[in-house]
């Protein structure tokens, strides 16, 4: 099971009922390319963070679009930027960009204290 | 009479405009930081001083770097900006002869013809008043030629110009109606005094069919309405580039450099910043993609009135050009830096890479193939076979887990972070034992020479090839192969690379040159820096690029970043190598390399 | 004899199918083919999917149809020009011969994707990175392998070398690759039971019959590894094997492995023919291939009257689908000419 850093083990289970979308709306206003990516996972295969942790964009960006932020700013603060998902994406999505704009997300809305 | 109602607008203009200026000087000066203060101070009295006031009057006044781009434009400007310096000047100086001191009444010099109805003759009365009919009819061209370039651009070089602000438009109406004010109120005076000369005399004549008597008294008060709006204007328009030029000059040439973050310094560059208009021309995002309002005039506009928009912040290829075409030199691509700056989404320092792996046995070189390079496995595999044949000894840092040099978060503003990945990659660097550190990417180059400080120099693969051969180290064949080299933005523009590459390819076979090259070369539009433009647009800036490289239809088209190659191997035409690959290729006594290693 | 005659240029499947058909309703037909032999890339393979027909069975069927009486054929000549004039249609040859017909098959077929531009791959520069084609080709000697004479244990096959991406142009999906790997994992397993056979997929399109049984017992009888991911680079190991970085999506890790043999499934492309004779009459498709002039029913037909397409050089389809496309552009044919007087 993976590690995150949460302790406490509650089930954890995407909800689409539930689940708060919001953010994911304002990453698609912000970057609309995100829409095109069919997860194939290019970009995590060629990752240079991916040499060293198990960090993975494609991970982190299906969990954002389901709602599941648990600790995933701590997670995007893996990427170096270095680009090079970009360069690979067969769709021509900004990877990049997304990743600029959840971590800008998420500390908007850490710090506005909004409960998860 | 030595006062008229009429001198207020202007007086009032005046004084509102010294006081505007020397609140906002002084605001920004304290706003310097700490090392641009203590840089500035050791300067002051030196050499440096005279340089720039030389400076000044070539650029501000004659403005010789615009000369130098279209003549016509270059003229444009110096006849505005010199003769209505000269005109008030030499103004000035007319009228202290005229009334017999220095220390006379300001306005005298400026409505002279006014005031100065019954001319007794003063020294060199009649040079004087040819003098400054001369001049204002320099002016006046420069005016014809402004509103000239208005309505038809490209008769003075410029394909597309500025889209102004109101408040601009108004400061350029209330300047443009100066002179020509200036000039029929002094007619009109001329026309009733006879103190006029060649001009003023003769348009004095034309007005003579007009009741003049009634028309002098109202064209001096507009004459001076409008140097009052134009003066209160000022401050907060394109114009206050006019003083502060001067400021930004002395400074510059006194040692200041804008950082890292935001600083006075940056608000004086902001002033600088006159709207020509000249950065839209350079800009490849414009003219390959048609995307108009990113470029520095407008984001440089946008910042100074604190609604600058993250978009425009981060949609520009920082690509250099319009650094190359500002005729202030404006430091725009750090600006523009300087204005993604985020602080607050530092985050923590998550780099806890313990899987980058030092170095374990002796090596003259550390390679730093940077993570581009990883995508164009040709350029590792040639770089690989020059080291061996020239014998190097190197350790491969990024071969397998390597870190990125930190540039990319640099330029979008994570400086916290960036911070982090060189001490960590500057650690392992140091603890190499090596005595040079060559890169093949360009983007890391700049990473290197700029943002740390390494104790072993740093050279980029295309500059260590000719270092080598100039060693006796490398021999290359020379052959009948036609090539066309692209400058690299990050290593010509950014890192003043052009010619070492050059050197190196002419020993292989014939380098035919292209049109924009060395500091005016086009990008390839596959820049890391803009996180906004869409792919569309970066084909279109990718294809004009190629088009124009290729235009004598070489056999290879050389480059030397894994970046520039990527990019332009997605538009599948000329054959792309990097100047390792073609290097490898061509090493004498060997034999010709097939593709394949075995 | 009805009169008409009829020129195919291609002589793949779908030109020799055609052909057939056509000869055998009484018209005339030269069929031109640019290489010394008919079959066009079906010669290359050693099984057809999804059934592992015999390909050179099915080759030798398609060319002793070739025998009726009715069919011209001409070998070892490109077609360089093809135009209207009036009703009729003129063909010229790199050879200066010409020819002239009431209607016109074009049948010029595909190109595989040149995956030297995917250069991350290491194609090109690595000996033991081949592509589909050429894995066929050593299943077809009899023999696979490396390039130091090794049985390879371990190979590893990629999906979507050239297709749906963005960074080539080629956003469409190539149709066949995904069976295409299934059938060559089954057939090195066939012949080195004991190996290793890896398939690095986005989706698994198993859309024709007998597809997704395929796939099946791909996984039950011949333990075939199926992995969700890319490769995004493939080095060299010092020992020459290639050494793969990838993604494990469904695990969400990173993986890498070391692989004997990497085989990049290259997709479909339009040939340099169908470019330029779609070109020189005004159809032009998306990507080089030929417009047909309505997906639902007007499919074989063209803008222009009597030009008429089939098979591949419309977009990437599967063998079976070639032929199937090749008799009904020859009923249309037959349709056109029939009401022509």
């Amino acid at each position: 099971m993976k590690e995150w850093g949460y302790k406490i083990s509650t089930p954890r289970v995407i909800d689409l009922d539930k689940a708060d979308t919001a953010r994911y709306a304002k990453l698609v206003e912000e970057v609309p390319s995100v829409k095109k990516c069919i997860m194939c996972g290019a970009c995590s295969a060629t990752c240079t963070a991916s040499n060293h942790t198990d960090f993975s964009f494609r991970q982190c960006h299906l969990l954002f679009r389901r709602g599941q932020v648990v600790n995933l700013s701590v997670e995007l603060d893996k990427c170096m930027l270095c680009g090079k998902c970009k360069i690979v994406c067969p769709q021509g999505v900004n990877t990049r960009a997304i990743i600029s704009t959840m971590r800008i997300i998420l500390s908007d809305m850490n710090n506005r204290n909004t409960p998860l | 009479m030595n006062f008229h109602p009429l001198v207020i607008p202007f007086l009032a203009g005046t004084v509102f405009l010294l006081i505007m200026i020397s609140l906002k000087y002084i605001k920004w000066i304290r706003l310097l930081d700490a090392n641009q203060s203590a840089t500035i101070k050791k300067n002051i009295l030196t050499f440096k001083t005279v340089q720039a006031i030389n400076e000044i009057f070539h650029e501000s006044l004659l403005h010789r770097k615009i000369y130098k781009r279209n003549r016509l434009l270059g003229y444009m400007h110096m006849s505005l900006a010199f003769g209505w310096f000269l005109m008030i000047v030499v103004g000035k100086i007319e009228s202290s002869f005229y009334y017999g001191t220095f220390l006379d009444k300001p306005w005298l010099g400026i409505f002279f013809k006014y005031f100065a109805r019954t001319p007794h003759h003063y020294f060199m009365i009649i040079p004087f008043s040819f003098i400054m009919d001369l001049l204002l009819l320099v002016t006046l061209s420069g005016v014809m030629l402004a509103i000239l370039k208005r309505i038809r651009s490209t008769f003075l070089g410029i394909k597309k110009t500025t889209n102004h602000i109101l408040l601009d438009r108004i400061a350029l109406t209330s300047l443009w109606w100066i002179f020509p004010l200036r000039l029929l109120a002094e007619s009109s005076t001329a026309e009733l005094t006879g103190n006029g000369s060649f001009l003023t005399g003769t348009v004095g004549h034309l007005l003579s069919t007009l009741p003049v008597h009634q028309l002098e008294l109202p064209l001096w008060w507009a004459y001076s309405i409008c140097i009052g709006i134009f003066f209160i204007a000022l401050p907060f328009s394109r114009y206050m580039h006019i003083p502060t030029e001067i400021v930004l000059i002395f400074l510059r040439k006194w040692g200041a450099q804008a950082g890292e973050v935001q600083s006075g310094f940056t608000d004086i560059q902001l002033n600088t910043c006159s709207r020509c208009g000249l950065c839209i021309d350079a800009c490849q995002m414009n003219f390959a993609a048609d995307i108009n309002h990113i470029q520095p005039v407008y984001f440089i506009r946008d910042t100074r009135y604190h609604h600058l928009s993250k978009e425009v912040a981060d949609n520009c290829l920082l690509c250099g050009r319009c650094v190359e075409a500002c005729p202030v030199g404006l430091e725009l691509t750090v600006i523009r830096q300087q204005v993604r700056h985020k602080s607050e989404i530092q985050g923590n320092n998550y780099f806890e890479y313990n899987g980058a792996i030092e170095n374990t046995k002796k090596a003259d070189i550390v390679y730093f193939a940077g993570c581009m390079s990883q995508l164009t496995p040709t350029i590792i595999i040639s770089m690989k076979k020059i080291f061996e044949e020239a014998g190097v000894s190197y350790w491969f840092m990024d071969e397998e887990k390597g870190l990125c040099c930190g540039r990319p978060l640099r330029q979008q503003g994570y400086l916290q972070q960036s911070k982090d990945l060189v001490s960590k990659n500057t650690q392992l660097i140091h603890s190499s034992g090596a005595k040079m550190l060559v890169t093949s990417c360009p983007i890391c180059y700049q990473s290197f020479k700029n943002e740390y400080s390494l104790d072993i120099p740093v050279m980029h693969h295309s500059d260590y090839i000719g270092l080598l051969m100039k060693e006796n180290k490398l021999n290359l064949e020379q052959s009948d192969i036609e090539m066309v080299y692209h400058d690299p933005c990050e290593l010509g523009r950014g890192s003043g690379v052009y010619d070492q590459p050059r050197h190196v390819l002419q020993s292989i076979g014939n380098l035919t040159a292209v049109d924009f090259e060395k500091e005016k070369s086009l990008c390839c539009g596959g820049s890391l820096s803009n996180m906004v433009i869409d792919s569309d647009s970066r084909q279109k800036i990718r294809d004009n690029t190629l088009e124009v490289l290729t235009k004598s239809r070489p056999d290879v088209l050389v480059t030397a970043c894994p970046l520039c190659k990527k990019t332009f191997a997605q538009n599948n035409t000329t054959k792309i190598m990097d100047i390792a690959e073609i290097v490898a290729a061509n090493l004498k006594n060997k034999i010709k390399a097939s593709k394949s290693i075995n | 004899m009805s009169g008409k005659n009829i020129i195919i240029i291609g002589g793949g499947p779908a030109g020799l199918e055609a052909a057939y058909h056509l000869a055998l309703h009484d018209y005339s037909v030269t069929l031109i083919e640019k290489e010394t032999e008919t079959g066009g890339h079906i010669r290359k393979d050693l099984k057809l999917f999804p059934d592992f027909t015999d390909a050179s069975e099915v080759r030798k069927e398609l060319s002793d149809k070739m025998m009726h009486p009715n069919i011209d054929l001409k070998t070892g000549i490109c077609v360089t020009e093809l135009f209207q004039e009036g009703l009729k249609w003129v063909v010229k040859c790199d050879n200066g011969s010409s020819f002239i017909s009431d209607a016109v098959l074009l049948a010029t077929g595909f190109e595989t994707f040149d995956a030297t531009r995917k250069e991350e791959l290491g194609y090109g520069i690595y000996d033991n990175v081949i592509t589909s084609v050429e894995f066929e080709g050593k299943l077809k000697e009899g023999k696979i392998l490396t390039s130091s004479g090794r049985v390879p244990q371990r190979i590893a096959f990629l999906n979507c070398v050239g297709s749906r991406d963005e960074k080539v142009g080629n956003l469409y999906c190539s149709r066949v690759c995904c069976i295409n790997g299934v059938k060559l994992a089954i057939s090195f397993k066939e012949m080195v039971p004991d190996a290793e056979a890896y398939c690095f997929y986005i989706d698994m399109r198993m859309t024709g019959q007998h597809y997704e049984e395929l796939y099946r017992t791909s996984q039950e009888k011949y333990g075939v590894t199926y992995i969700r991911g890319r490769i995004s680079e493939a080095a060299a190991t010092f020992d020459n094997r290639i050494q793969l970085k990838s993604e494990d999506t469904l695990a969400c890790l990173p993986l890498k492995m070391a692989v004997d043999m990497l085989v990049l499934m290259v997709g479909m492309e339009a040939s340099k023919s169908t470019r330029i004779l779609s070109a020189q009459n005004g159809i032009p498709g998306e990507y080089g291939f030929a417009a047909g002039s309505g997906i639902n029913f007007r499919d074989n037909l063209t803008i222009k009257a009597g030009l008429f397409l089939a098979g591949t050089c419309k977009r990437p389809l599967s063998f079976q689908e070639t032929i199937a496309d090749a008799g009904a552009a020859a009923v249309q044919m037959m349709d056109y000419l029939k009401d022509e007087k």
